[in-house]
């Protein structure tokens, strides 16, 4: 079950068609077999290799270099905490090890439950609103232990569900190029001669 | 006057020229519609209605500056490219990922047709034959805010084939990455794109601009800098080179982060808004938060050596900050005010690129983890005397040479100015080091009084080897 479901094998092939190299889709699909299953099975990197061209041990080559990729089953909310400077200086340790004892596990840990899984994070590219967190990359801002606590509680009662989606699910808008909109990928073995408008005169 | 939006956390707008952060005010700034409404595509129809060549022309006089860290001017970048190679492609970088960094998620997440729009205007302009935006896998608003304003865009006839009617057709293409901070560097960036481990390629022969994506000329470009040219093509040469100084022209997007009254990501004006207006004055960041001493503050972005308050009056000008020991970057201010544990502070950057590193060159998969191993000991108060001289010497291994740091007159410091050596391909090795080597030489005291003195317990007739030992103080 962890092969591309066929509505994911849909969206997986209106990616490839995108690139001039197949490969390219690659981290895109990996992503889209998160999606599916939370994580990335063995299955899942063999139809990927089959799907882009390439061995599944390049596909897991790839896979293991990017960290948000998981290769077993974790939380089903991925609780990111920012450690990084501007974070550390406004008490990110102190909210790390309160949310450690909030949620009864370690920084790197999965709740018996396998509702959460907490872990460090590096810089989150909101160092003013420190400390700072994601939720399965949505963000919490400013994050007191207080505002840790009540963020917990919502999610175990649900409350959440509509913004935060379960781990895996990365944006929920795809980008989609209707067929006659498309110019289609450009292949450097198509293409020998300067683009159309570059031909010395406005183009409108 | 200056003014936050609840729709845009982190932003203050102020009574300045805003080239880059227009839209902002609107909580509906993302969509078409209110991009239609001000002034949005006008760029686009202009250059369009001009030789693409003339459009490239004003880019490079109106000295638009990389703002993704090395600073160098897009104009002269896609100049670099071999005239007779085709095709060329367009990388937009939106990896954002450098330590006390963050505009270019703001500029997706707010104002994503501007990004398309300075996507298209740089293709026509340089000769790109598809485009890539590649933005960091975190980050699923931005990632979703330009996947609805591509699908926009394209059905609108802005983007795509043919674009507004005319002979000038591109494919913009959102790629997101999954986590890799050494992907931002631009030929690591390539590789990603290409479906492979993230690791900076070696220069020469890997210039981009020569031989980049699939073996062709790429330019890369950073959201920030594309985001510009719109403006400057509604707008004029004249009008954006009207705004800040000669070699440091328009504006540009800097975080204040850390220990300030009201840190926040502001457009500021280049050139002369000095880091003492940033961190003290009242339409920026009103000073250090409890009224205490600033203690030092990181110029640029994690990877910058450190300032005090000695470095307040420099301003945002290139070559100013370089010979005075640091670097502008990403643009990214990290205030630290006088609680700060400096080592401590210092272990969370080192930390940082350590972790980061991708392996590839020893001297920063091997130095960089010594590093922090070695800091973190000393943080953790089991350090010795011995280490600080260790982190020194593993620094010399990353860094040859002398290395960069501001000058300080309470210590008799005169400044070595930037750049430094490296033995590694890309900047993460040393990165490690910067931070390390800032604090041990501005604040050397707060790491001695922190190690232990190791004392040796005399041997006497009866030891064994196994009671010849050191133990620390504690
Ligand atoms: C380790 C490392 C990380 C980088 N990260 C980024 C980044 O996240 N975003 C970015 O635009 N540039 C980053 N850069 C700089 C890029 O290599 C490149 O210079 C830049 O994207 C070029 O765009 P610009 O000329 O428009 O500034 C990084 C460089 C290094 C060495
Ligand atoms: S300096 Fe570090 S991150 Fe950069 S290429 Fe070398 S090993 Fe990789
Ligand atoms: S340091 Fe935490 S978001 Fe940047």
């Amino acid at each position: 079950m962890s092969r591309l479901t066929d509505k994911n094998l849909v969206i997986a092939k209106e990616i490839i068609a995108r690139y001039p190299r197949q490969k390219s889709a690659l981290i895109p699909l990996l992503h889209l077999a998160q999606e599916q299953s939370g994580y990335i099975s063995r299955e899942a990197m063999v139809h990927l290799g089959e799907l882009v061209g390439v061995t599944s041990a390049e596909v897991y080559g790839t896979a293991t270099f990017y960290e948000m990729f998981r290769f077993e089953p974790i939380g089903k909310y991925l609780v990111n905490i920012c450690g990084t400077m501007s974070c550390a200086l406004m008490g990110a340790h102190e909210l790390m090890h309160h949310a450690e004892k909030r949620l009864g596990v370690k920084a790197g840990g999965t709740t018996q439950d396998g509702m959460f899984t907490l872990a460090h994070a590096e810089c989150q590219a909101a160092c003013t609103e420190a400390p700072c967190l994601q939720v399965n990359y949505r963000y919490r801002l400013r994050v007191s232990t207080a505002d840790l606590d009540n963020l917990i509680d919502d999610l175990e009662a649900g409350k959440l569900s509509e913004e935060i989606p379960a781990h895996g699910v990365l944006a929920k808008v795809r980008q989609h190029i209707a067929p006659d909109r498309g110019v289609g990928a450009v292949s450097p073995e198509l293409v020998d001669q300067a683009p159309a408008w570059l031909n010395g005169k406005a183009a409108l | 006057m200056s003014t936050t939006y609840s729709h845009a956390p982190g932003f203050v707008a102020g009574d300045r020229p805003k080239i880059v952060t227009s839209r902002f005010e609107f909580a509906d700034s993302f969509t078409l519609e209110r991009y239609l409404a001000t002034n949005g595509y006008k760029g686009l129809r202009a250059a369009l209605s001009r030789p693409a060549n003339e459009i490239h022309d004003d880019v490079k006089s109106a000295t638009v500056l990389g703002r993704g860290g090395a600073g160098f001017p897009a104009g002269t970048k896609w100049g670099l490219t071999p005239q007779q190679v085709w095709p060329k492609y367009l990388v937009v970088n939106g990896d954002e990922s450098e330590p006390g960094t963050y505009k270019d998620r703001l500029l997706m997440e707010r104002d994503p047709h501007q990004l398309i729009e300075g996507c298209l205007i740089a293709c026509y302009a340089a000769g790109l034959s598809q485009c890539f935006l590649y933005i960091r896998g975190e980050m699923a608003l931005a990632q979703e805010r330009v996947a609805a304003a591509l699908n926009e865009a394209y059905a609108a006839g802005y983007v795509g084939k043919n674009i507004l009617g005319s002979n000038f057709s591109v494919d913009i293409i959102l790629h997101w990455g999954a986590g890799a901070y050494v992907v931002g560097e631009e030929t690591a960036l390539i590789e990603s794109l290409e479906g492979n481990r993230g690791m900076p390629r070696l220069k020469p022969p890997f210039f981009p601009a020569v031989n980049g994506l699939y073996g062709q000329p790429t330019i890369v470009n950073n959201v920030e800098t594309l985001a510009n040219l719109p403006w400057l093509l509604c707008n004029g040469v004249a009008a954006y080179t009207a705004v800040g100084t000669k070699t440091s022209p328009g504006t540009r997007m800097v975080a204040v982060s850390g220990h300030v009254k009201r840190p926040g990501v502001f457009e500021i004006i280049n050139g002369t808004t000095t880091f003492r207006d940033l961190i003290f004055g009242e339409e920026f960041c009103g000073g250090i938060r409890d009224d205490k001493q600033l203690k030092a503050f990181v110029p640029g972005g994690g990877s910058a050596p450190w300032f005090t308050a000695d470095q307040l009056d420099l301003p945002f000008e290139a070559s100013q900050v370089g010979p005075a020991g640091s670097m502008l970057g990403s643009g990214a201010v990290i205030v630290m005010d006088e609680t700060t544990d400096i080592p401590a502070a210092a272990l969370t950057l080192t930390h940082f690129y350590a972790h980061e590193s991708c392996g590839k060159c020893t001297p920063c998969r091997e130095g960089g983890t010594w590093l922090e191993r070695i800091l973190r000991r000393i943080v953790d108060g089991d350090g010795t005397d011995a280490d600080l001289q260790q982190l020194l010497e593993v620094g010399a291994m990353i860094c040859p040479g002398d290395f960069p740091h501001a000058a300080n007159a309470q210590l008799g410091l005169t400044a070595v100015p930037f750049p430094y050596k490296m033995t590694t391909i890309c900047f993460v090795g040393p990165s490690a080091f910067a931070p390390v080597h800032s604090a041990l030489t501005l604040f050397r005291s707060e790491f001695e009084s922190r190690v232990t003195k190791r004392v040796t317990i005399p041997v006497t007739a009866v030891s064994t080897a196994k009671t010849v030992t050191s133990v620390g103080a504690h």
